[in-house]
């Protein structure tokens, strides 16, 4: 019988992150599907007690918490003793968490201090005849497996934007204190701050409702036989400020500005998607000069409904892979798009 | 920068990404089709960290970078000959199967057992690079197992900047949601990073390189220890290609204002 953990980490201000109720979600679907499996919460934090909480209408039998202020950084060695020390008092042989930065790096370590096994960039959890199974993606989103394993505890990491998040209502819940009296080689790491863009230069929004992609034509030469790189640069710009879209790009539009090549100032390898980027996950994308077959186009399989601009009515990018195509000149679009949004918000 | 760092950098070889893929099941599991056939390049995450680890050790005379890989004997040496003409290092090769299927764990302990024989290894020295994932498997595992079984619980993944201190202390910028960097401070080596794709350029070739390290990476790939990953308690039930393919509407004959139009009512739905 299954002991599926749902282990999840608090937020700075001691909240949970949709990314946990996801995940919460996909320990009830195994939980519901495997017969006499128990559900336990572990929690994560400087003070668990809200989170707790907040979710406490959650079918749950019990709650774990390892809390104090050396648990509030995000470090891998408090992190994996906090995590083995759950794992450990509540006997768990199934790990359910989100795959957040935090734990995407402590808890494959943890899966190997304990004997199991790790999967992460999970994106959907089943029953295969009383056994559970999961579902990831293989290179680079290319391929998909379900797959099951012999070994407990295993430890699921499940991608953010993949499940629904759990509704369950808050109350109160009775969290069982586990204690972790950290080393002081456990200290040698300290997190002094978070780097980020300031906000009007911020391009990348994991919560937009449209991701807008950017390819390489935009640094070549238009029908006047000029680059308009300049000008390519306003209207991005411009159009990510009026629609407050995240902003994704191809590897060489990236590339070329790696090789020192003035292009648009403002994309980084954090902006990449595709083959070796990310694959973000947004209601919405709309692709503007972008081309390429697979592997390019994986950026984007995660992408609910697609739209693309290209002047190339044949381009692989889009045929195939989004729901329109308009054959346009992408500067003299998003020209107009920029107005229109620009008005509307007026 | 006193100190000279033993750096071991964890990286094998993958597909070349614009290849078509398409998995097959054999009598092993689940693998590519024709998959010794198709091209290889060494995995563009590890490949970000060797260029680092070399980096490093122009910044920190005496330091030395070995590449630790797990791949089919005949597809490294391959690979080798193009990754041997990047940066200085020294091979020690593993013969095994490098495919996406293999299990996170089995391929843990295989790199972290040939780590622990490299001779002379001196932990207060050791920093140990990988890819934060991998373009095969794609895990982001592989990497913490290892630091676990070396007992290195200094590990940092998604890295894109390490600068090392007067003192030895090291300043590090890992990648965390909604395109930021958590800034970390670490007391020294033993530290293990998993890279992603940092700042640098792909170096340019350098035939000299090239010399100097194939007079080591052809013996290292005679002495390549076979390494066997059974899959143990890992079973398949399917892969498969993504079959969606969608139905593309092509507006041909639409101007750039009606186009607009049409996007925005779309974007505001």
């Amino acid at each position: 019988m299954e002991t599926i953990l749902l282990l999840a980490h608090t937020e700075a201000d001691g909240s949970l992150a949709k990314s946990a109720r996801e995940a919460l979600h996909a320990a009830r679907t195994l939980n519901k599907s495997l017969a006499g499996s128990s559900l336990v919460v572990g929690l994560v934090g400087e003070n668990v007690q809200a989170a707790a909480d907040s979710i406490a209408a959650c079918p749950a039998t019990k709650y774990f918490g390892v809390a104090g202020k050396d648990f509030a950084q995000s470090r891998y060695a408090s992190d994996a003793a906090a995590a083995e020390a759950i794992c450990k008092s509540a006997q768990a042989t199934i790990v359910v968490a989100p795959a957040t930065s935090r734990w995407a790096r402590v808890l494959p370590g943890v899966a190997q201090r304990l004997g199991g096994r790790a999967d992460t960039h999970v994106t959907g959890v089943a029953d295969a005849g009383g056994k559970p199974a999961i579902s990831r993606w293989y290179y680079r989103q290319r391929m998909e497996a379900t797959l099951t394993r012999a070994q407990r505890p295993w430890f699921i990491l499940v991608d953010p934007g993949s499940q629904t998040a759990c509704e369950c209502g808050a109350g109160t819940a009775k969290v069982e204190t586990v204690t972790v009296n950290l080393p002081e080689s456990a200290k040698r790491t300290t997190v002094v701050g978070i780097r980020e863009p300031k906000a009007d230069a911020q391009t990348i929004r994991p919560d937009a409702e449209l991701l807008f992609v950017t390819g390489a034509g935009w640094t070549k030469k238009q029908a006047d036989g000029q680059t308009h790189v300049p000008e390519a640069e306003k209207l991005i710009r411009g159009f990510l400020q009026v629609s407050r879209a995240s902003l994704g790009s191809s590897k060489s539009l990236v590339d070329l500005g790696g090789e020192g090549q003035a292009v648009l100032s403002f994309l980084s390898h954090l902006n990449q998607i595709g083959q070796t980027g990310s694959t973000p996950r947004h209601p919405k994308g709309l692709s503007t000069c972008c081309h390429g077959e697979e592997p390019h186009t994986v950026g984007w399989r995660f992408i609910n409904e697609r739209r693309a601009i290209s002047l190339d009515p044949n381009c692989g990018w889009a045929r195939g892979k989004a729901d329109v195509l308009y054959v346009a000149d992408a500067f003299a679009v998003m020209r107009k798009v920029n107005e229109l949004l620009a008005a509307k918000k007026s | 920068m006193s100190i000279a760092y033993q750096i071991i950098v964890c990286g094998s070889i993958v597909p070349d990404p614009l290849q078509t893929l398409e998995p097959v099941t054999g009598p092993a599991g689940p693998a590519l089709k024709n998959e010794m056939m198709l091209p290889a390049i060494l995995d563009p995450w590890a490949s970000h960290a060797l260029y680092e680890a070399a980096n490093l050790t122009k910044n920190a005379p005496g330091s030395k970078v070995w590449l630790v890989s797990l791949g089919p004997k005949a597809k490294l040496q391959q690979v080798m000959m193009t990754v041997a003409q990047k940066v200085p290092f020294e091979l020690v090769a593993l013969d095994g199967p490098a495919s996406g299927f293999t299990e996170a764990a089995e391929v843990a302990a295989a790199l972290a057992d040939a780590i622990s024989a490299i001779p002379g290894l001196d932990k207060s020295k050791l920093l140990v690079f990988g890819g934060w994932e991998s373009a095969s498997r794609g895990a982001g595992a592989t990497m913490q197992m290892v630091g676990e079984r070396l007992g290195i619980t200094d590990q940092f993944q998604g890295v894109d900047e390490l600068k090392i201190a007067a003192d030895g202390s090291l300043e590090i910028l890992e990648r965390i949601e909604g395109g930021k960097h958590q800034v970390s401070k670490c007391a020294g080596a033993p530290a293990l990073l998993g890279w992603a794709t940092g700042n640098l350029p792909e170096p340019k070739n350098n035939p000299q390189v090239g010399m100097v390290n194939m007079r080591t990476v052809m013996p290292a790939l005679q002495k390549a220890k076979p390494v066997k990953l059974a899959g143990e308690g890992l079973s398949f039930a399917s892969v498969s290609l993504p079959k969606q393919l969608r139905e593309t509407k092509i507006v041909k004959d639409k101007s750039a204002d009606e186009i607009a139009n049409e996007i925005v009512e779309w974007i505001k739905k």
